[in-house]
C-alpha cells in the first residue's frame, strides 16, 4: 500500500520545494525486525538544494544511514513523501540520478581497479572507448591514475575507498550519496581524503549528502549540517555552515571553525537530553 | 609469488614422495607373497626355498594379488601393442569410459548450474528442491544404475547416453551445492551496488553472482570429475558392456584375470588424475585473468 502511495506522490506546492534535489516531508520508516517494530525514522523533514554539501550527523542508530538508503531507494519509507529530483526515489534510481559510496569500498575483487570503475558504465551500456576514457579521468581525479591495472587487494583501505568514489563519479551523477565512506580509515588518511573530497565537490559542483559521526569532518566538508537524534531518528537541528567556500585543513584550528563545531556538539547533546 | 612458494614445496616433497612410493611397492611385494603363497605352494616341489616361493608368487597367471611389475607389463602391453581403435587396447576402453564421463560432466554442469540459479533466486525452490537434491544422493548408485541402463535400453537408448546419465546423476550434486554457495557469496553491499545502478537480473548474474561463484565452482568440479568417472564405470557393469574400463573390470573378474583388473583400475585412476589436472589448468587460466586469485 505504501509503495503505491510513494509512486504517486501528492504534488502540492506547500509539500514539495520544486528546485530541491532531495526533499523529505514527514518521512517515517519502521522496520519489522522479527515481529518487533523498530522506528528508524520519525517525521523527518529536509530539503537539499542543488550544489549543497549536506552532512547527516548523529549518534549510532539515529537512522542517518537509513535516511541515506531511503533517498537511494535501498529502503522504503513507511509514510511521508520523499522526492529526489522531484521524482520518487525508485524513479530517480532507475534514471541513475545518484552515485552511492558505501561504508566499505564494495569493490569486486575479480576486477582490476579500472574495470571496477567501469562497472556502472558497462551496465549502462556505454561504448568501450568512452568507458576507458572515463575510468582514466576519474581515477586521475582521485589520484590513482597509476593504479588502474592493480587489483583491489593490492591497495590500502584508503586507496580502495578512493576507487569506490571514482566508481561513483564515473557515470557523472549530479547527486553523490556517501555513507561514512572514511569511517574505517585512520585519522591521517581521513584528513587527506576529506581535503580531496572537498576539492572534488568544489570542482564538480555536484550535490552531496554525507553521513558521518565525526564533528570535524562534518564541519570541514559541509555547507549545511543536519543533526539527528536517536530512537526515534529525527532531524533536531539544521546548522548553516558559513565558513568560506574554499577550505584547507588549517581551517580546522580557527575560532570560526571551532564555533561551528561547538554548535554541532551542542545540538547533538540537546538531542540526547532525555538520557 | 604464490606459485613460487608452491613449486618450491613440490621440489622439497619429491624425496619423501619417492620414499613413500618405494615403501608401498615393497609392502605390495610382501603382500603378494603372503596372499598368493597357498596357491603357489601347490605348484612348487617339496622342499622349495623361500626364494622359489617368492618368485612363484610374483609370476602367476591368475594371482590373488598380482605383483606391481606384472601390472606394469600388462598395462604396457594393452596400451602399446594394439592400435588404439582395437578392442584389445586399453586406450580404446579408457576413451569409451572417459567420453561417457565427459558427456555426463557436461550434463551435470548444466543441470547443477540451472538448479543452483533456481534455488538461489526462487525461495520456494530453495525449500522444495534442495531436499530432493540431497535425497538423490542417498540412493546407492549401484542400485539405480542397472535400472536406468535397462529402462533406457528398452527405449532404444544405448551406448554413451545411459552411462552419461549415471555419470551426470552423481556429478550434478557437488556442482549444485557448490554453485548455490557460490552464487550466494556476494555480500549485501556488492548487491546493493547493483541495485543503485538499476542493473538487470541478467547483469547481476553475469557481472556479480557468477564471477563471485568461481572460487566455489572449481572445488566442486574436482569432486564432480572423479564422481563422473565412477558413475560411467558403474554404468558399464550391469549390461555386461562390451567396451569401457567397467567392462574390462567385469570381464577380468569373470575369467579370474586379476592382472587385467588391476591394469584397468590403474588406468581409471590415471584418467581421474588427468581430469583433475585439466580442472587445475582451467582454474589457473581463470585465475590469471583475475590477477592470480579466484
Amino acid at each position: 500500500m505504501t509503495e503505491v502511495a510513494l509512486l504517486q506522490p501528492v504534488m502540492r506546492d506547500d509539500l514539495v520545494i520544486p528546485e530541491a534535489v532531495v526533499s523529505a516531508r514527514d518521512v517515517s520508516l519502521v522496520f519489522d525486525a522479527g515481529g518487533q517494530r523498530v522506528t528508524a525514522l520519525a517525521g523527518v523533514d529536509l530539503s537539499i538544494a542543488a550544489g549543497d554539501f549536506v552532512s547527516l550527523i548523529g549518534p549510532s542508530g539515529c537512522g542517518k544511514t537509513t535516511l541515506l538508503r531511503a533517498i537511494a531507494d535501498l529502503e522504503h519509507p513507511t509514510s511521508g513523501v520523499l522526492l529526489v529530483n522531484g521524482m520518487t526515489p525508485a524513479e530517480a534510481r532507475k534514471r541513475r540520478a545518484y552515485g552511492y559510496v558505501f561504508q566499505a569500498p564494495a569493490l569486486y575483487p575479480w576486477r582490476n581497479v579500472a574495470r571496477n570503475v567501469m562497472l556502472p558504465l558497462e551496465i549502462m551500456g556505454l561504448p568501450r572507448a568512452e568507458r576507458q576514457a572515463r575510468a582514466a579521468r576519474y581515477l586521475g581525479l582521485v589520484g590513482l591514475g597509476d593504479f588502474a591495472r592493480k587489483f583491489p587487494w593490492q591497495l590500502s583501505g584508503g586507496m580502495q575507498q578512493r576507487v569506490s568514489i571514482a566508481r561513483a563519479l564515473a557515470f557523472e551523477p549530479k547527486l553523490l550519496l556517501m555513507d561514512e565512506p572514511f569511517g574505517a580509515l585512520d585519522e591521517i588518511t581521513r584528513d587527506g581524503l576529506n581535503l580531496h573530497l572537498h576539492e572534488l565537490w568544489r570542482r564538480t559542483g555536484m550535490t552531496a549528502v554525507f553521513v558521518t559521526h565525526s564533528i570535524p569532518e562534518a564541519v570541514f566538508l559541509s555547507t549545511r549540517i543536519m543533526v539527528m537524534s536517536a530512537r526515534p531518528g529525527r532531524v533536531v537541528e539544521i546548522i548553516e555552515n558559513d565558513l568560506p567556500a574554499t577550505r584547507d585543513l588549517d581551517l580546522r584550528e580557527t575560532p570560526a571553525f571551532l564555533a561551528v563545531a561547538h554548535r554541532v556538539r551542542e545540538a547533538l547533546r540537546a538531542g540526547h537530553s532525555y538520557d | 609469488m604464490r606459485g613460487g612458494r608452491l613449486s618450491s614445496t613440490r621440489e622439497g616433497a619429491i624425496l619423501p614422495l619417492i620414499a613413500v612410493i618405494l615403501a608401498l611397492i615393497a609392502v605390495w611385494y610382501v603382500g603378494a607373497v603372503a596372499l598368493n603363497a597357498p596357491q603357489a605352494r601347490e605348484q612348487l616341489a617339496e622342499g622349495a626355498g623361500l626364494r622359489d616361493l617368492a618368485a612363484a608368487t610374483w609370476s602367476m597367471t591368475r594371482p590373488v594379488l598380482p605383483a606391481p611389475h606384472q601390472i606394469a607389463v600388462e598395462l604396457a602391453q594393452s596400451l602399446f601393442t594394439h592400435p588404439v581403435t582395437s578392442p584389445r587396447s586399453l586406450v580404446y576402453h579408457a576413451w569409451v569410459t572417459v567420453s561417457a564421463s565427459l558427456a555426463g560432466l557436461g550434463f551435470a554442469f548444466v543441470l547443477g548450474l540451472l538448479l543452483a540459479i533456481g534455488i538461489v533466486h526462487v525461495r520456494l525452490l530453495d525449500r522444495s528442491l534442495m531436499p530432493w537434491v540431497i535425497a538423490s544422493q542417498t540412493v546407492p548408485v549401484l542400485a539405480i544404475a542397472p535400472m536406468v541402463v535397462v529402462v533406457l535400453g528398452n527405449l532404444g537408448i544405448t551406448g554413451l547416453l545411459p552411462k552419461a546419465a549415471i555419470a551426470g546423476y552423481l556429478a550434478f550434486f557437488p556442482i549444485t551445492v557448490g554453485m548455490v554457495k557460490g552464487l550466494r557469496a556476494p555480500d549485501p553491499l556488492q548487491r546493493d551496488l547493483m541495485r543503485t545502478y538499476d542493473a538487470r537480473p541478467l547483469q547481476v548474474f553475469s557481472l556479480l553472482r557468477f564471477p563471485a561463484s568461481l572460487g566455489f565452482l572449481f572445488p566442486s568440479l574436482r569432486i564432480a570429475v572423479t564422481l563422473a568417472l565412477v558413475g560411467a564405470i558403474v554404468a558399464e557393469l550391469p549390461t555386461g558392456a562390451q567396451a569401457g574400463l567397467g567392462a574390462r573390470l567385469l570381464a577380468g573378474s569373470y575369467y579370474g584375470q586379476t592382472v587385467q583388473i588391476w591394469a584397468a583400475l590403474f588406468m581409471a585412476a590415471a584418467m581421474s588424475m588427468l581430469g583433475l589436472a585439466a580442472v587445475s589448468l582451467i582454474e589457473t587460466l581463470a585465475a590469471r585473468r583475475r590477477g592470480g586469485r579466484l
